[in-house]
Parts: structure tokens; sequence; C-alpha cells
């Protein structure tokens, strides 16, 4: 099954390569990977997009709380979460398909950001199943290029107080 | 007043308790050398290859339960002791080494004998440092040693630049340093120890299983404590050998692979299994699926990812070994009563039972080839009363002499388990000397593995480490062969050692001593006089060079599907072959 796993880690020299040597090294997946520094700048969030089977995500939470820079680990899937990606896609547009392009964009509230005669690019944000269907509706248009951020999700706040939830401990 | 790097170096070395480094040096570490040379607090054991010096540094760091310390240049050096630190990483040795690297502005140009230390060792070290600021360097070298032997133990490795060596700082060594990322947990959870008591109360056919954790933990008197209490048979890893007392009543010797028979079928009939400080090797486990499939299991072990990375758990307890049988010591002492000394009696019964039906056997004509196990067995009774360090190399010698060295202690034992590095064994055995001088140092060694570090012939000599080696000649990788033996139909595919060196005279170039015995009544006196003398010493002993290791637990096999002797079809084909490949046996041996 998939998981959206929140790594906070030391924003320092080294960090990104330590956590992806550790799913390479060990063989687990992984789907997409975000970083960048968090609120406090001595650190940085990833959000790491990865699947396997209970026992294996099990052993990449601990695996990653062992990594001596990683500072903070949540299996956002033990939760609720909200996650977005934004995409960049650059469509050919012959004269004919220029109107069918906006329209699109416009279904998805997604806005053109850059216009050739030939192309657009077109920005897109929202969940996976957005992205992915704005992809394949532009698909047929003729995508030239086409650059996606990977997802980042946050834990939603509970609505009522929280009562003690079985949360997977983060670091032991 | 400020100090230079390579003095800071040093200054944080002698604050660490650090008496003893192994080292060779290289052009980016020389300022370090030169100030080491001028001081006579940190001794420094000139090795004459880097790996030789990261296994000195694994042995002295086993038998002392210190962080050993190595220090290396860059480039060649660095690539040189990665073996070491995959070793150390895989058995959880506490190492600090140091790399010299090229000066920083230099670094990232393919720089003379630039590597990339960082990258190499990131997959083999618990952490690893480059140190780009002279002013970082103590604070470095604190957590360092911080890091390494704290929580589950493991090499870390601190990269040095020229220029941080050359360069001034303050030297102020911090007294403590906390790392937020880094906090191990010593602590069982205490509902769960209380689980697994009341589990251990209830079992009828307990087994301990434990690992080396016990000893990095100093659990053994725990272990102890609680073995006898609670009448359970022990069964130890190889690495855990002499955790707990190999010649006591509740000993059930090694188990795994070439495990004894009555250790293996106890775990796999066993209705609870207690795994301290283990980690479910696939040596141990055999076919994963299948091992101890009638058992409830407890681990108790100081690092999460261990526990249910290869088999389902039902009592988790993360947490020091030491201090989590300490509180379930004490939750058993309140509860125990004689009951479940009857309730476990049947199971001693059975247990008695394999005992006597699968003794470890081996059949010694005196007028035949030595047999290694008898080699084994007599340096064992020769030497137990002085209480020897004991380290081996890889392959079939060390699982006889895990069968047959029965020891009373904790870190008395040095072999590679994780990674089973060949060559070894003679540097482990020359670190452990060197932290205990009088003590007497042992090192079982293969033909085959030995000559991968026989070059430290010349440190052990000039440095006066009197360590003991003895060569289990069989000229064969003789654990390939027994695989091919058994798998590959006695094809011996790059397992016959055409040429050995006469290790008698090899030793005698180094200036060390070399003896040999060659015949069953010989062996006593050689080992005799190999102890009598205060100098490294070779003693290499030809033996049967088709003798097999039994029991054995074919790769992936169930831990109750034991070969325990050579199929009969084989000792045809051995008697077969010997004859070509024998040949030219005496030539080498006689010379
Ligand atoms: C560095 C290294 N290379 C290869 C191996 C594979 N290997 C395992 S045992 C063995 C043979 C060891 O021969 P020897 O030291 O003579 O010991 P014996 O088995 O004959 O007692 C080999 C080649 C290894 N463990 N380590």
């Amino acid at each position: 099954m998939e998981h959206i796993i929140s790594v906070l880690v030391e924003n320092k020299f080294g960090v990104l390569s330590r956590v992806a040597g550790l799913f390479s090294g060990r063989g687990f997946n992984i789907e997409s990977l975000s970083v960048a520094p968090s609120l406090d700048p001595s650190t940085s969030m990833m959000t790491i997009v990865t699947s396997g089977e209970d026992r294996i995500i099990e052993q990449i939470v601990k695996q990653l709380n062992k990594l001596i820079d990683v500072i903070k680990v949540v299996d956002l899937n033990e939760s609720e979460f909200v996650e977005r990606e934004t995409a960049l896609i650059k469509v050919h547009t012959k004269p004919e398909d220029r109107a069918e392009a906006l329209r699109i964009a416009d279904i998805f509230r997604a806005s053109v950001i850059d216009s050739t005669p030939t192309t657009y690019t077109i920005e897109v944000t929202g969940d996976i199943n957005k992205i992915e269907a704005i992809i394949n509706l532009l698909q047929p248009l003729g995508i030239k290029e086409l650059v996606r951020t990977g997802r980042v999700a946050i834990a939603r706040e509970p609505i009522r107080p929280a009562v003690a939830q079985p949360k997977r401990v983060v670091k032991d | 007043m400020k100090l230079t790097g390579a003095e800071i170096f040093v200054e944080s070395l002698k604050r660490e308790g650090v008496k003893t480094i192994f080292a060779l040096p290289g052009g980016v570490v020389l300022k370090i050398f030169d100030v080491l040379h001028q001081q006579k607090d940190v001794e420094v054991i000139l090795t004459r290859h880097e790996q030789g010096a990261g296994h000195m540094a694994e042995g002295y760091a086993k038998a002392t339960g210190k962080a050993g310390v190595a220090l290396v240049t860059s480039g060649p050096g660095m690539s040189n002791v990665v073996t070491a630190l995959v070793d150390a990483y895989m058995d959880s040795v506490p190492l600090v080494c140091f790399s010299g690297q090229v000066s920083t502005s230099l670094i990232g140009n393919d720089a003379f004998q630039e590597a990339d230390n960082i990258g190499l060792s990131r997959p083999c070290t618990k952490y690893n440092f480059l140190v780009k600021d002279v002013n970082d360097l103590a604070v470095t070298i604190k957590e360092a040693f911080y890091i390494a032997t704290t929580g589950r133990p493991g090499p870390v490795l601190v990269d040095i630049p020229k220029d941080v060596s050359m360069g001034k700082a303050d030297f102020k060594y911090p007294g403590s340093v906390s790392i937020r990322g880094y906090n191990p947990t010593y602590e069982g959870n205490k509902w769960q120890i209380k689980q697994a008591a009341e589990a251990i109360m209830k079992s009828r056919k307990p087994v301990l299983y434990v690992g080396g954790g016990v000893i990095f933990s100093g659990a053994s008197e725990e272990l102890i404590e609680l073995a006898e209490m609670m009448n359970i048979p022990v069964d130890m890893t190889l690495m855990a050998l002499g955790a707990f007392p190999g010649e006591h009543p509740l000993s059930m010797g090694m188990m795994g692979m070439h495990g004894t028979y009555w250790s293996n079928m106890a775990v796999h009939y066993s209705d609870l299994v207690i795994a301290v400080g283990a980690r479910f090797d696939d040596r141990v486990t055999g076919k994963v699926a299948e091992f101890c499939p009638h058992a409830k299991v407890i681990h108790i072990d100081i690092d999460p990812t261990s526990i249910r990375k290869n088999v389902n758990v039902d009592i988790p307890i993360v947490g020091d070994c030491k201090r989590v049988l300490q509180e379930l010591n004490q939750i058993l002492r309140a509860t125990v009563n004689g009951e479940h000394k009857e309730l476990r009696k049947p199971w001693w019964d059975q247990i008695n039972e394999w005992k006597q039906a699968h003794p470890l056997t081996y059949e010694q004509d005196p007028n035949g080839p030595i047999k290694p196990q008898h080699l084994i067995k007599r340096l064992f009774e020769l030497t137990k009363d002085r209480d020897p360090i004991v380290s081996t190399d890889v392959g079939q010698h060390q699982m006889w002499a895990a069968q047959y060295f029965k020891l009373a202690k904790p870190r008395r034992w040095l072999t590679s388990g994780g990674l089973g590095t060949m060559g070894f064994g003679f540097p482990a055995a020359m670190g452990a000397q060197a932290a205990f001088r009088d003590r007497l140092v042992l090192c079982i060694a293969g033909d085959g593995s030995v000559q991968m570090n026989t070059q430290e012939l010349a440190t052990a000599v000039v440095h006066k480490l009197p360590v003991k080696v003895v060569i289990v000649s069989n000229r064969f990788h003789g654990m390939v062969r027994q695989w091919q033996d058994l798998f590959y139909e006695g094809r011996y595919a790059s397992s016959y050692l055409d040429v050995v060196p006469d290790f008698v005279k090899l030793a005698e170039a180094y200036g060390a001593v070399g003896l040999r015995a060659t015949k069953v009544s010989e062996i006593d006196d050689v080992i005799r006089e190999a102890l009598a003398v205060n100098k490294p010493v070779f003693v290499d002993v030809p033996v049967d060079q088709y003798e097999n290791c039994y029991p054995m637990i074919p790769a992936g096999g169930c831990n109750h599907e034991m070969i325990l002797a050579d199929p009969p079809e084989l000792k045809k084909k051995q008697a077969a072959s010997a004859k070509v490949v024998g040949e030219d046996k005496d030539t080498v041996l006689t010379a």
C-alpha cells in the first residue's frame, strides 16, 4: 500500500544522500521525494511517497528514525492528511487546439503561466487524481514537456480535541 | 592559546582516553603524524596495510568494549580500510576511523589521492563527518566517539582535510554532546517486560537465543541469573560466544548453520524463544518462514529496526539488554517458585536426548592425519586455564573453533560474523593484544584466510605483540570445498590452494617464530612451545584435507533438518579427487 511519510531532517550537507542511500541500499521504493527548508531554517522537511506491505513500511519508518540526521518521522497514513502536487505542463497547440487547451485549464482551475504562438505552459495544483486527470486530457493535444514537484502532504488538524490516538511512534 | 588541527586531534584523543591507535601515514595526514610522533600518551601502532589497521581497531574494541581507533590517509588509505568498516558495521563494533582528505579548496577537483570518503563510507558507518573548519574539529571528535559507543555501537568516520589539520583554532573539548536526532532508548517498556516475565513463567519449552548485543551491553551476569533462576537453555549465536559460559550445564553451545544439533532442535521445537541482543540473521534462522514455528517470540534489542525486520515478534522490547534483563529478573525473582523446574523437566529430558543422539563428533586415528577438530580441542584444553582471547578467520576452522573452544567469559571471542571477512583473525588478535599486553591471545586461522593479512607479521614483531596464530592448514578454501562437495558434486572450482607458503619460514622471514606439528603426537608439545615464547608465533598444522564441518543446515534450509555427517556417496568422490589434486601435496609442506 502507498504511504506518505513526512521526515524532518537536519538542513545540512549530505542528508539527502543518506536518506536516498537508505532507500536504495535496502531496496525500498521511492515514488516521489520532495524536500525544502522548514519553518526553522536549521531543518528541512522531506515528503516521501513510498509503498510496501505493512512490515516494510514499519521498517522504513524505523530505519529513517535510526538515521542520525533525522529528527522526526511521521507516517501520514496513520491519520487524516491533505496532499498537493504542482505540475507544469507545456502543451503544443495548433491554432485549432488553443481554445480547447484553455478550456481544459479552466476546468481544473489551472493557469497559463507562459504562452507562445505554438505552446501554452499550464500550471496546475491539486491532489494526484487531479494532476493525472489533466495530463490525460491534455495528452491528445501533445504534451511537449512535463515537470512535477512530487507530492507534499500535511496532517489534518483534528476538529475535536485529540483523544489519544494510536499513532506510529515517532522516534522510539 | 591556539592549537593546530593536528594538535587538537591528539588532545581530543587524550580526552577520550585513547591509549593506542592503529595507523598508516600519507601526505594529507603527515601533520597529524608529526604531532603524534612528539608525544607519549597515545601509542601509534604502524600497520602494514590499512585493512590491518581497521581489523586491529576492531579486535581492540571487541576485547575492551571501548572504541577502537584507526587513522589512515586519503584515497587508497581510505579505500583500503573500507572492508574493516563494513565488517564493524555488520557486527556493531565501536570504531572511530579518521581519514585524511585533500585540502578543502581541492575537494571535488579530482586532486591527487582524493576520494569521496564520505560517499565511500556512508553505507558502512553509523555516521560520518567531513570536518570543513578546524573550529569544529574537537566537537566533531567528541560526537564521533559518542555515536560510536552508545546505543547500538558501530563505526564512525571522521574525514579531516589537510588544511584543517594545519589550521589553528582555540581548543576546548566539550564535556558532553547532545544530538537532537539521536536518542537511543535504554529503558525497556515496563508493561512489555511484565508481559515477557509472564510468558517466561508459563512456558514449558523456553529457549534463550542470545546474540552479540549481550556482550556489548555487558549483560552476561544478568543473563546467567535469568537462565539459572528459570532453568532455561541458552543458545548462542556466533557473535555471542562467551556471553554465557560455554561449559555451563545450561549452555547449548552455538546455534545456526553449524550450530549444535540440540541447540537448533531446541529453537525449532520451543514454545517460547527469548531473543536477547540478536538480530535473526539468516545464518541463524535458516528458512525464515519456518523459524521456531511453535514459539511465541520475545525480542529484546536496543535497535528498533532489528525488531520485526526478519520475523514476527510477539513481545518486542526496545532497550539496553542489561537494563531490560535486570528489570525482568527483578519481576521473576519476586514471583519465582519451584514449579517451573518441574514444568520444564520434560523439556530438559528432550534436550538431553538430543544431546546424546547427536553429539559433536570426529574420529581421530592416533596415527592418521590430524583432525582439525582435535587440534582445536587440544588448543582449548591446553590454554583454558589462562583465560585466553581467541580470534578466528573465516571458514571451516572458524566454525570448529566456535564448536570446540568453549569460552567462559565475554570479550574473549573475536570473529567476523556478519560479513565473514577472511583475513580478520590475525590483525584482530593483534588489536586485542595491544590492549592487553599480558594476556594470552590466540588466533585460529585458515591457510586461505591468513594469507589475506600476513603482512602484519611485521607489525606484530615491531610492536611486540606476541599473538599465537594456529593455522589449520588444509590447503583448501575448506568451507568452499565443503559446499562443492555437498552442492556441486565435488567439483573443486578454485578451492584448492596449489601453492601455500611455508608458514614457518614466512614467520621467520619477519623475525617471528614458526613452528609446525605434523603428527597427532606432536600437537601438545608444539602448542606448549608456542605458548612458552614471548614473540608472535605462526604454528602451521597440516590437517586432514577433506574433513567437513557438521552439523550443517544448508542455506535456506530448516533448522531441524541438519546434515549430520558426510553423505555416503561423498566419501568416494573425496577419495577419487584426492589423488588428482593431492599429487603435489608434500612439495610445499616439507620443503
Ligand atoms: C574476503 C573473503 N573472500 C571470500 C570469502 C568466501 N569464503 C568463505 S570461507 C572461504 C575459504 C576459507 O578458507 P580457509 O581460510 O583456508 O579456511 P577453511 O575453510 O579451510 O578452514 C572463502 C573463500 C570470504 N568469506 N571472505
